[in-house]
């Protein structure tokens, strides 16, 4: 029966060489897993195209609305929502969301509030009139339809 | 004892390509591209019950009308659209510099424009039954959805007269389109060139709630 032999010109230690990586990529994985957004975005959001882009001077006015289908569709239905902050919510509750938005600007600034609405392109126009009609009576009438810049075919 | 020529003890590099990676992927990662670009638009203020509604006549040659339905099929004009936005973009164009029966306002401005867009006008305006010209109520787009009109489609028109209204103004001061859209407002000379641009002819957009 042949005897195995050790060998012994193999080292026995563990290279630690790579240790500070390891240590980096588990600080980084914690990092990045660190939520930072404000909002989780429930719906569809496929922004439309468009060329003649304006773009908001100043950022603290600016209050999003997101409009689309629901991404949860078992849960929600195909319909599209209406969706602030992290909830979905009626038409009938955009007034008091404006107001709210509106008591953290300064007094002065209240009729500058720019509502960015973040429509999916397969909406229909009859929810954004709803919500349009809504911030009219809300007195928010500045009106930002986010789009992305559509580089012209040619 | 030398102590100088002690060897000092490396620093091992090898795993600096790793580190600068992982910073890499971890902006990559963090950075959220703000999308704070779109389409502004002014909502008209909320009926005031007690204001009676003023009954302003305005002439059918001084609205051009878009109507969209809800299987997304355009009437502009009265007539079954079939062209491209690029094309509504040039009728709403050819329709606000149209100067068919100019007001003294209207040849004041008319003066003024480069000789390009004389040229222009003379070539594709002076239509009788289009705008008078591009002064306030004057020359009204005009348009309606319906409520199943899909949003894509109203961006479309919404971008097509915007698009009309700031080739305007840009060839009025001799920029490009683009270059209009980058004007910088707080620039007070770009201010100044925004303002030219813009001075006696309003965006006349009107948007219609859908029914």
């Amino acid at each position: 029966m042949p005897k195995f032999k050790k060998n012994s010109k193999t080292s026995e230690d563990i290279p630690t060489a790579a240790l500070p990586d390891i240590i980096f990529m588990l600080l980084f994985f914690f990092m990045v897993t660190t939520v930072m957004r404000e909002t989780d975005i429930m719906v569809k959001q496929k922004i439309p195209r468009a060329t003649q882009l304006t773009k908001i001077e100043r950022k603290s006015l600016v209050s999003y609305i997101y409009v689309g289908e629901p991404k949860n569709v078992s849960l929600y239905g195909s319909e599209p929502k209406i969706q602030i902050n992290d909830v979905f919510i009626t038409e009938e509750d955009i007034i008091g969301f404006v107001n709210t938005e509106k008591d953290k600007l300064d007094e002065v600034e209240r009729d500058q509030i720019t509502m960015s609405m973040k429509v999916d392109v397969d909406v229909k126009m009859g929810i954004i009139s709803d919500v349009q009609q809504e911030l009219r009576k809300a007195n928010a009438l500045k009106i930002l339809y986010s789009t992305i810049k559509r580089v012209a075919e040619k | 004892m030398p102590r100088g020529k002690k060897k000092l003890p490396e620093v091992s590099s090898g795993s600096m390509a790793d580190i600068a990676f992982l910073l890499l992927i971890f902006f990559l990662v963090t950075t959220t591209i703000a999308n704070d670009k779109g389409i502004l638009l002014r909502l008209p203020p909320p009926p005031d019950p007690l204001q009676e509604q003023l009954d302003i006549k305005i002439p059918d040659r001084n609205i051009f009308t878009i109507l969209a339905n809800s299987k997304d099929q355009l009437l502009v004009e009265g007539e079954p659209f079939e062209g491209s936005m690029d094309d509504l973009k040039n009728d709403v164009k050819k329709f606000i510099l149209n100067f068919g029966k100019p007001t003294p306002d209207g040849i004041e401005i008319y003066n003024s424009l480069p000789p390009q867009m004389k040229a222009f006008v003379n070539a594709n305006g002076r239509n009788p039954e289009s705008s008078d010209d591009p002064t306030s109520l004057k020359s009204i787009v005009s348009f309606k959805s319906a409520r199943g009109t899909s949003y894509d489609l109203y961006v479309g028109i919404l971008d097509a007269m915007n698009a009309a209204y700031n080739e305007v103004y840009a060839s009025r001061v001799g920029i490009t389109t683009e270059e209009w859209l980058s004007l910088d407002r707080s620039n007070s000379m770009q201010k100044e060139m925004y303002n030219r641009g813009r001075s006696g002819i309003p965006r006349a957009i009107s948007i219609a709630e859908p029914d």
